[in-house]
């Protein structure tokens, strides 16, 4: 008689439910991104040029000649009649075409091999002929560009905070739920006051007293330092609350006896009970952490330039008038909700496959 | 009963200590204190302050003394109703935060009415009526609210507002207000600004409640007391509206308890967005300006009136859950 | 002998449920009688649709399951159209001969919502799950009789104490200001059993009333049944799977398999020249004190078939005894009354009529 192992179990379960898939399939998706990074990009995050600021999106036109052929207008610098400001235009006369794998600035994939090819690139001959899929910002920055690296780092930064979370919530949730009596008591006090101050100001002041002067990176270990303070709380009473109902049971007790040492209870036989409720919980606690991060670098308190984040993107939309003029600042925002559903999503599907009950 | 009262007052009393101590602690993390940034301010408008005065100032505002001194000192003009001077600002801190305070309480309980009058009716519907068109937009709207961080609805909402309709939607009052002396037009007027800046805020946790009353309610509505009133031959409306709508409102209730301190959390962020003359803002800057009796402040007395309306709403549990009312009395 | 007219009749009954997966055909031609002043036992295995026969008899069943077919006939009041006027009371479309076709009311219409509780009441099995735990008893009672009678709250709530005292819950003024989870399971069934009957129905189905209750207390709230019958002078139908309980309290049996009846009669009949196959197993499988001695229990062997995989032809015919195989695996038996038996005793089965 053959068994599934637990994993295969909740492996099948979770493979029925197809929003749920659905929902890793795009935070895979994501995670691609975050590695490739450098691939996906085609111009340098921080190349900035004034006078290609604020330029919409370019139409990718596919046909040329009646052939596929993808290519972009020139753009075509002109002086404005009525602000005397140097604006660029499209200029239908001249088609640059736009190959896939081309050749652009060099980097190392995956941080090992040295290669210049991209997934988009444009053959240009001059040099300020260039692509922006989706317009430039305020700087003449090119945002498809920045929005990769953002993704990048805002990415990396949730899975970091909820990593910490999770330390933080496995630690004293465990030693809440498996001691109880007083420790038990004192811990879930502490719980309760965190879940009952209103947190965003607390946070907003740790990171506001993070020194100026600090590196860039120093600031976004501090950061997810931060963010991780935030969710650890819910970490903890999932994990308390599996501890408190396992300690009952019989199989606890049957290694107790047998002479096995409190940590080797704990670690080899309580653990993989609980794993995957924690994996479930920890997903979902991803959104959180992402919109942790989007606020606090939104008010400018979180990471700052010359850092790319999606907050620090959206800082710029925070004007409305000038968002009137570029509505093309918003679209930062999309892969935020886009990432927020898709690891809900995942995360409701883990959670009903590892607990159906 | 009165076991349990007694027990969540304790709590809340430590809670309040606790907030104090964190404000002061934050307040006093970054290096420097605010004659840093008032010298690095005089010397970018050309003003110099030398070594001497900038002495003299820190002893005047006590700056000089280690920390828990300080922190005894502010505790104790704190419990006496006396804030500190707002160093930018150089005015009384309660007069710099003047109305804002009370302002933010008031959209915040607002979303959390706002989160309850919504949630409750389309979450009933959804279980009753499950499966049909209702429940489908609900449970999408309920998604929306939940993708969606606050400040970015606010955002786009501010978008669409001054594109489509050219209209600035932010604010809490119509300009001939802003400065005005309270009176009732102005309540009014407040009245009629405060349904979308309490809806922005309100959206996640709307769509959280709208989640979890469909699921209490889903369970409840197979239970046997449901099929016993239905045998009794009460009219359908009363069936649901009285009996599992009513079980199903305790978790409901206790939710409560946690929804304030997030809203009042978010509004900070979509205060600054719609220019709401809330703490949001005030904070922001204090905390830029290391002004600290001002910042210090406004995080205590924001975490003293969630904890407040925290404990008023464990009073409502009790009053809506019997089983806590005769715990002890059989 | 002229029997008198049944205050209730169901002929052909069909009750199924339209599921993903497939229909359940839960009740498939049940057909009985309920007399007034007379106790009904309708018995058989889990599964076998009793249960969803006394929620189609008071137009309770849940989606997705519907009555498909069949009549239900309740005879109307003799005092004309709905006894005592209740709250909003209306006169229920009456077939010929003043009976209500219960199967064409509108279930959430208030000719139904009248009948219920207030001409048919049911008591369930789960007496702690069937009071609102948040709502005092008197509460539940003062609501139905509100309800059904239209009287104040004051002589409502006199009724509902009247109801608890004549159950036989001692101070009734207290309790009925008191919460289900605060009675004992002896004392919450008779609770249940007062709130169903303060209306004065003229038919009580019990489903089960017994089951979740020790001995001792099941005879009492048994005891309680037949007095409380004898001085209303109601019917009662009696759900259940324990035939202990049936020798005792009924007067007529209904057997019931896989949602059909398959032999009813008076109830020495039933017991004493039992005629079909399955009734014949179950009176068999009572463990009995005169039995001898380290004899095995006699049982059924096989199990319930799943709803979706109904037999075809006699439903028991794989799990009989006394199979005729081409007879019983193809067409459908019908209750015929049984040669030189007593008065009212038929059977379903193809050992007993000719094709």
């Amino acid at each position: 008689m053959s068994v599934a192992s637990q994993w295969q179990l909740m492996w099948w379960r979770f493979r029925r439910h197809r929003v749920a898939m659905a929902g890793t399939a795009v935070v895979v998706a994501f995670y691609a991104v975050v590695v490739l990074a450098d691939f996906l990009a085609y111009a340098s995050p921080t190349a900035s040029e004034a006078q290609r600021s604020l330029l919409p999106p370019q139409a990718i036109h596919w046909l040329a000649d009646g052939r596929f052929r993808p290519h972009v207008y020139a753009l075509q610098g002109a002086r404005d009649p009525v602000s005397l400001k140097r604006v660029y235009r499209p200029d239908p006369t001249r088609k640059i075409p736009v190959t896939l794998f081309g050749r652009g600035f060099s980097y190392r994939l995956l941080g090992l091999i040295p290669t210049d090819r991209h997934l988009f690139a444009v053959d240009a001959v001059r040099a300020e002929d260039t692509l922006f899929l989706l317009g430039t910002d305020e700087q003449g920055r090119d945002l498809w560009s920045r929005l990769v690296y953002a993704t990048q780092t805002s990415l990396t930064i949730g899975l970091c905070g909820v990593a910490m979370s999770l330390v933080l919530g496995v630690l004293l949730g465990g030693i809440s739920g498996f001691y109880g009596g007083a420790v038990d008591t004192v811990i879930q006090r502490i719980i309760e006051i965190f879940r009952s101050i209103p947190t965003i100001p607390l946070w907003m002041g740790l990171a506001a007293a993070l020194p100026n002067d600090w590196s860039v990176l120093r600031v976004y270990f501090a950061i997810t330092v931060i963010i991780s303070l935030i969710g650890w709380t819910e970490l903890a009473r999932v994990v308390r609350g599996r501890f408190l109902s396992l300690r009952e049971e019989e199989f606890v007790m049957a290694a107790e006896l047998a002479g096995c040492s409190r940590t080797r209870i704990i670690l080899s036989h309580l653990v993989p009970s609980f794993l995957s409720h924690i994996i479930a919980a920890t997903t979902l606690a991803i959104p959180a952490m992402v919109i942790s991060e989007t606020s606090l670098s939104f008010l400018g308190l979180g990471l700052r330039p010359p850092a790319i984040s999606w907050g620090v993107l959206l800082q710029q939309a925070q004007n409305v008038q000038a968002l009137a003029i570029s509505p093309w600042l918003l679209i930062p925002a999309v892969p935020v909700i886009v990432v927020i559903i898709a690891c809900n999503f995942m995360g409701d599907g883990l959670r009903d496959a590892a607990d159906p009950y | 009963m009165l076991a349990y009262l007694i027990r969540r007052l304790i709590l809340a009393i430590l809670t309040v200590w606790a907030i104090s101590v964190l404000a002061f602690v934050i307040i006093q993390l970054p290096p420097g204190d605010y004659i840093t940034s008032y010298i690095a301010q005089m010397s970018a408008s050309g003003s110099f302050v030398t070594e001497q005065e900038a002495d003299a100032l820190r002893e005047q505002y006590g700056l000089n003394k280690p920390v828990w001194v300080q922190y005894l000192r502010w505790m104790k003009l704190v419990l006496r109703g006396n804030f500190g001077i707002a160093l930018e600002w150089q005015r009384p801190v309660a007069e710099v935060i003047g109305d804002r305070l009370w302002l933010t309480m008031v959209v915040s309980v607002a979303a959390v009415l706002l989160t309850w009058g919504l949630a409750l009716p389309i979450g009933i519907y959804s279980a009753v009526r499950q499966y049909s068109v209702g429940d489908y937009l609900a449970t999408f709207i309920g998604f929306i609210g939940l993708a969606v961080p606050s400040f970015l609805l606010a955002l786009v909402l501010m978008y669409a507002g001054f594109k489509l309709f050219n209209a600035n939607i932010g604010g809490l009052f119509s300009d001939q207000f802003v400065e005005a002396p309270w009176s009732l037009a102005k309540a009014w007027d407040l009245a009629k600004h405060l349904p979308l800046p309490a809806l922005i805020l309100g959206l996640a946790g709307t769509a959280q409640l709208i989640r979890i009353m469909r699921a209490n309610l889903l369970d409840e509505l197979r239970k046997p007391y449901v099929i016993t009133a239905r045998a009794r031959g009460l009219p359908e409306s009363r069936v649901i509206l009285k009996y599992p709508v009513r079980v199903a409102l305790n978790p409901f209730a206790s939710t409560i308890g946690y929804l304030l301190p997030y809203v009042v959390s978010g509004s900070i962020i979509v205060s600054l967005v719609l220019s709401l003359p809330t703490v949001g803002p005030l904070l922001l800057r204090a905390l830029v300006a290391q002004d600290m009796f001002l910042a210090g402040t406004i995080v205590l007395l924001l975490g003293v009136m969630t904890v407040i309306g925290t404990f008023l709403s464990d009073l409502l549990l009790m009053w809506i859950d019997p089983r806590i009312r005769t715990e002890g009395k059989r | 002998m002229k029997t008198p007219l049944p205050i209730l009749s169901v002929r052909e009954l069909r009750t199924y449920f339209f599921q993903d997966e497939g229909t359940v055909k839960a009740v498939d031609g049940a057909s009985f009688d309920v007399l007034a002043g007379k106790t009904l036992g309708i018995v058989g295995e889990s599964g076998c649709g009793k249960s969803v026969t006394a929620r189609s008899i008071l137009r309770i069943v849940e989606r997705p399951g519907r009555i498909v077919g069949g009549s239900i006939r309740l005879r109307a009041r003799s005092n004309g159209g709905g006894g005592e006027p209740g709250a909003g009371s209306v006169a229920a479309p009456e077939a010929a001969g003043g009976q209500i076709e219960l199967t064409a009311l509108d279930p959430t219409g208030p000719a139904a919502r009248q009948i219920r509780g207030g001409d048919i009441a049911l008591v369930f099995q789960e007496p702690m799950t069937s009071f609102s735990p948040v709502h005092t008893i008197g509460n539940q009672i003062v609501e139905t009789v509100q309800f059904h009678l239209g009287l104040d709250k004051a002589r409502a709530r006199a009724r509902a104490i009247e109801a608890l005292r004549q159950v036989g819950i001692p101070r009734p003024e207290r309790r009925v200001d008191e919460y289900a989870f605060q009675l004992s399971g002896g004392l919450r069934q008779r609770a249940m059993i007062a709130t169903a009957l303060s209306c004065g129905p003229r038919i009580l189905i019990a489903d089960e009333p017994t089951t979740a209750l020790d001995v001792t207390t099941q005879a009492q709230i048994l005891d309680l049944l037949r007095s409380l019958q004898a001085r209303e002078g109601m019917a009662i139908v009696l759900i259940t799977h324990n035939l202990g309980v049936v020798a005792e309290m009924c007067d007529e049996v209904v057997v019931m398999y896989l949602g059909r009846v398959v032999e009813e009669g008076p109830v020495d009949a039933i017991f004493h020249a039992p005629r079909h196959p399955y009734t014949r197993a179950l009176l068999r499988s009572i463990p009995s004190i005169h039995a001898p001695v380290r004899t095995r229990l006699p049982t059924l062997h096989g199990a319930v078939p799943h709803p979706y995989n109904r037999p075809t032809g006699c439903p028991f015919h794989p799990r009989c005894p006394e199979v005729i195989r081409g007879t019983c695996d193809g067409a459908e038996p019908v209750l015929r009354p049984v040669a030189d038996g007593a008065d009212g005793h038929r059977v379903s089965c193809f050992l007993y009529s000719a094709r």
